[in-house]
């Protein structure tokens, strides 16, 4: 139950670590763009390629990528043996008689397989590059021209910032809760489902109290430093956007037009 | 019967990878209707072991019995559960029903008790810790003062009528009136109903107050082992590690060292009076 994998940062000092949060969101936008508009599965070499210059350049090790994937595993295989069930095609590779596995099937199930791969190891790059505190801080800075229209980006990050904050302290409550429960005979491994829904109540009535008792708290701390929302709050660490960012985003600007221009040709 | 520990170490991992041990090699027995006390530092792996004393974490290395029950068999694990009861740091924070009747029948409906039998150990229970039984039964626990929800939890433990009770620093956050409510209600248990008590606190009073041995835990290796009177005795060697001593003992290393000669085991009010009347007859 401890290691949740996505969005888990890996500190360091590579190019793709000291990007502006707001170019590596914007790029990771684009990225995900490069992926739908892919037709063909061996288009998809382009926004594969762009997945591992970034991979390379920010050294972090493919094991992260892998790990950021193994909580979807079974949504894959789903994923790919609905696709070879229920697409059409004529060139049957093998007929079963009730079914029969065609070309198109393999060719279409390889296909979405692909894309959720790579939109979920895209997605990933950008966690495991950015910290958590900047990855918010860009989001922010990006939402903050909709302030135009009364959207709360700053509440929105600040509520962000704290969730993420607040994970591992509720991980750890969980735990002791659950501790405290199953020294007083609480069996939470056998049962049918039902039963070990119901088992959970000892745990989610304590973890509920006491995130709204930690929620209260927090607001009292932060109030007592003088904490009134966004309106004039300076920063500590102020984001710039640098040259490097500039060459980023073109690079990535100009792998879109790439994937755009092969598109239209073939 | 007695709870034998046997060359129990412990580490915990993280991510697949092992930390440095929490637990060293701990051996000694405690046996029935003991008072034990235990001290360290936080991080000395106290909280550590008394989870081994009712199987929440079990070790590869060592063994710990109850009773006789291995603690690393799995099937022994929930005879030993009904055996160990378990208080936690803070254990209002484990409440979760909507009345304290049904938050202190908890435990004995786990143990698949029959509605009798439940209602004998909740109203025992909870006059145990002086939960007045009409007044507190059909009350949310979450409307209670601290001191209250902190009874109505010992009482969810007490029901299950342990043995052995293990407490993680029961008195923590306590005003001194349920402090000495705690105290009275662990010395009762003892004393009418051959409970046997292990404590966590670092309340070095109440250890030489009530405890009949403590353990004294460094770096997750027995330091001492020993009746309080001794262990305080090393009162030198416990500052060394950044622990205290109770403040008679602080009160009789001064007197020694102002030249008043007094015994090294003297670590209560009582044993201080004692000396101080066998004084004065001599005189």
């Amino acid at each position: 139950m401890r290691d949740i994998t996505l969005g888990q940062f890996v500190a360091g000092n590579s190019v793709i670590h000291k990007l502006d949060p707001r170019s590596k969101i914007g790029m990771m936008i684009l990225y995900i763009v490069m992926t739908f508009l892919v037709k063909r599965i061996y288009f998809f070499a382009i926004p594969l390629a762009y997945l591992i210059i970034e991979l390379i350049l920010s050294g972090i090790s493919l094991r992260y990528i892998l790990n950021a994937l193994k909580p979807i595993r079974i949504l894959l295989i789903l994923m790919f043996v609905l696709n070879l069930v229920f697409t059409k095609g004529e060139n049957v590779w093998l007929d079963l008689g009730f079914w029969q596995i065609t070309g198109e099937a393999v060719l279409q199930s390889c296909f979405m397989t692909l894309r959720i791969i790579l939109l979920v190891a895209g997605a990933s790059m950008l966690t495991l590059t950015t910290s958590p505190l900047a990855l918010t801080d860009g989001l922010e800075r990006l939402l903050s021209p909709l302030k135009v229209f009364r959207f709360p980006a700053h509440e929105l990050a600040m509520m962000m910032t704290i969730a993420l904050r607040f994970i591992p302290t509720l991980m750890d409550e969980s735990d002791k809760i659950r501790s405290a429960q199953m020294a007083r005979g609480a069996d939470f491994e056998s049962g049918n489902v039902f039963r070990r829904v119901k088992s959970m109540i000892p745990i989610l009535i304590p973890l509920f109290v006491s995130s709204f008792r930690k929620a209260d708290e927090l607001a009292i701390a932060m109030e007592s430093r003088c904490y009134h929302g966004g309106e004039g709050r300076t920063r500590l660490h102020q984001l710039r956007f640098r040259l490097p960012d500039l060459i980023a985003i073109l690079v990535t600007l100009l792998f879109v037009a790439s994937l755009i221009v092969v598109l239209v040709l073939f | 019967m007695s709870v034998v520990v046997n060359h129990l170490t412990y580490a915990y991992s993280e991510g697949g990878k092992p930390l440095p041990p929490t637990l060293i090699d701990l051996n000694f027995t405690i046996e029935e209707g003991e008072f034990l006390g235990i001290i360290g530092h936080t991080g000395s792996g106290k909280s550590t072991f008394v989870k081994h004393l009712n199987g929440l974490i079990a070790s590869e290395k060592g063994v710990v019995t109850v009773d006789g029950h291995d603690l690393s068999e799995k099937s022994e694990r929930k005879i030993v559960r009904s055996l160990v009861g378990m208080v936690f740091q803070y254990p209002e924070y484990q409440l979760f029903a909507e009345t304290v009747y049904d938050d202190v029948a908890f435990g004995p409906k786990n143990m698949k008790c029959d509605e009798a039998e439940i209602k004998k150990r909740v109203v025992r229970a909870m006059e145990l810790v002086g939960l007045d039984v009409d007044r507190f039964s059909s009350r949310s626990p979450f409307e209670l003062s601290g001191g209250e929800r902190r009874r109505a939890a010992i009482a969810g433990v007490l029901a299950m009528e342990p043995k052995y009770l293990v407490l993680d620093e029961p008195m923590a956050g306590l005003d001194p009136k349920g402090r000495e409510e705690i105290l009275a209600l662990l010395e009762r248990l003892r004393r009418e109903n051959g409970c046997t008590i292990i404590m966590i606190s670092h309340s070095m009073d109440d250890i030489a107050r009530h405890a009949t041995k403590v353990l004294v835990l460094e770096k997750g290796s027995v330091y001492l082992f020993d009746k309080p009177e001794i262990v305080f005795s090393h009162a030198e060697e416990l500052m060394s590690i950044g622990l205290s001593v109770p403040n008679v003992t602080k009160i009789c290393i001064e007197m020694n060292r102002r030249g008043v000669p007094i015994p090294k085991t003297i670590c209560t009010e009582n044993a201080f009076l004692n000396w101080f009347k066998e004084g004065r007859k001599h005189a």
